[in-house]
């Protein structure tokens, strides 16, 4: 007997233009290379996958779902050009499920900033991130 | 090689062999970090955590029924999907020794409470750590679904949102034993 089936989500992400995302495998690179020009990476997720795993160097600010999210994030990013190159990922969920990058993105956007991009990540920051070998930190 | 050396050496090998198996499921490798996941049959890594009335649950304390520990987030939509039918599976295989937890990985259970009620949730649900996720070999992504057997131990995990097909037809299966 079928209890239930799953049906897609509301795809907040899957709205993001192409052009504005980064993929993993360039980051990866690009956060390993030489020199000091790397971006600012926000996890805009929960504090707890956070601690658990995150880029390194990354900053967390907390879930862009909620409007204490964003407010913290518009705090953090207030004082940057309006150029700098900032980072957005949070791989809480699949990417048509995930609901915090899209509201962060918007929020830079809105803010002026003409450098952002989004990590796409497909399924979830294990699958696509730590298990493929990528730097990893945890802790706060 | 004298016999005392071989036979150090052969236990050694043994109990580093022990060691990786125990492991074996799921291993994280990345710089900084390693994260393990328990292997199938092995014992589910215990822990006690507080429930959103205030009192601990100690996942140990349900040894004897089968236990469906789901870790999720009030924002997860996949999470949100399946809940009701948590509830349903809750509902249904309870009183024949089905024990759902969920393990909000929420950073506050200030949203966890009105959620509770909201889906009218009939199983206990704890806040959740980065330790309790370590132990669990990284919850790094959501929903992620354990199924214990009678006896403590893992007997499946599922990754994403899950059918309640799979569930079901595991959940029965272990009821059995």
């Amino acid at each position: 007997m079928s209890l239930f089936s799953i049906s897609p989500g509301s795809g907040q992400a899957s709205a993001i233009p192409t052009a504005r995302l980064i993929q993993t495998e360039e980051l990866a690179k690009m956060i390993q290379a030489p020199g000091n020009d790397k971006p600012l990476m926000i996890q805009v997720g929960s504090h707890v996958l956070f601690s658990q795993a995150h880029i390194p160097g990354s900053e967390h600010i907390g879930p862009a779902s909620s409007e204490a999210g964003v407010q913290q994030l518009r705090k953090r990013v207030e004082p940057l050009p309006r150029t700098k190159f900032i980072v957005l990922y949070c791989g809480c969920c699949p990417w048509g499920h995930c609901p915090n990058v899209k509201p962060a993105d918007d929020a830079l956007h809105a803010m002026g900033f003409t450098n952002v991009k989004v990590l796409y990540i497909s399924d979830n920051l294990g699958t696509n991130w730590v298990d493929k070998g990528y730097p990893v930190a945890k802790g706060d | 090689m004298r016999g005392s050396t071989r036979f150090l050496l052969a236990a050694a090998a043994l109990a580093a062999g022990a060691l990786v198996a125990h492991y074996a499921v799921r291993q994280h490798r990345a710089v900084g970090v390693t994260l393990s996941a328990p292997a199938q049959n092995l014992p589910a890594p215990d822990f006690t955590l507080p429930q959103l009335n205030g009192k601990d649950l100690r996942l140990s304390s349900y040894h004897g029924k089968v236990v469906l520990l789901d870790f999720w987030a009030t924002w997860c939509d996949p999470c949100r999907e399946e809940i009701p039918h948590l509830v349903e599976l809750q509902q249904r295989y309870g009183d024949r020794g089905l024990q759902v937890i969920g393990v909000s990985i929420d950073d506050s259970p200030d949203p966890v409470h009105p959620f509770y009620q909201q889906f009218h949730m009939n199983y206990p649900v704890v806040m959740g750590t980065a330790q309790t996720g370590t132990m669990y070999g990284g919850i790094l992504g959501l929903p992620i679904t354990f199924l214990i057997t009678r006896d403590g131990r893992i007997y499946a995990k599922h990754i994403g949102a899950t059918s309640a097909e799979v569930f079901e037809k595991e959940i029965k299966s272990l009821l059995q034993n």
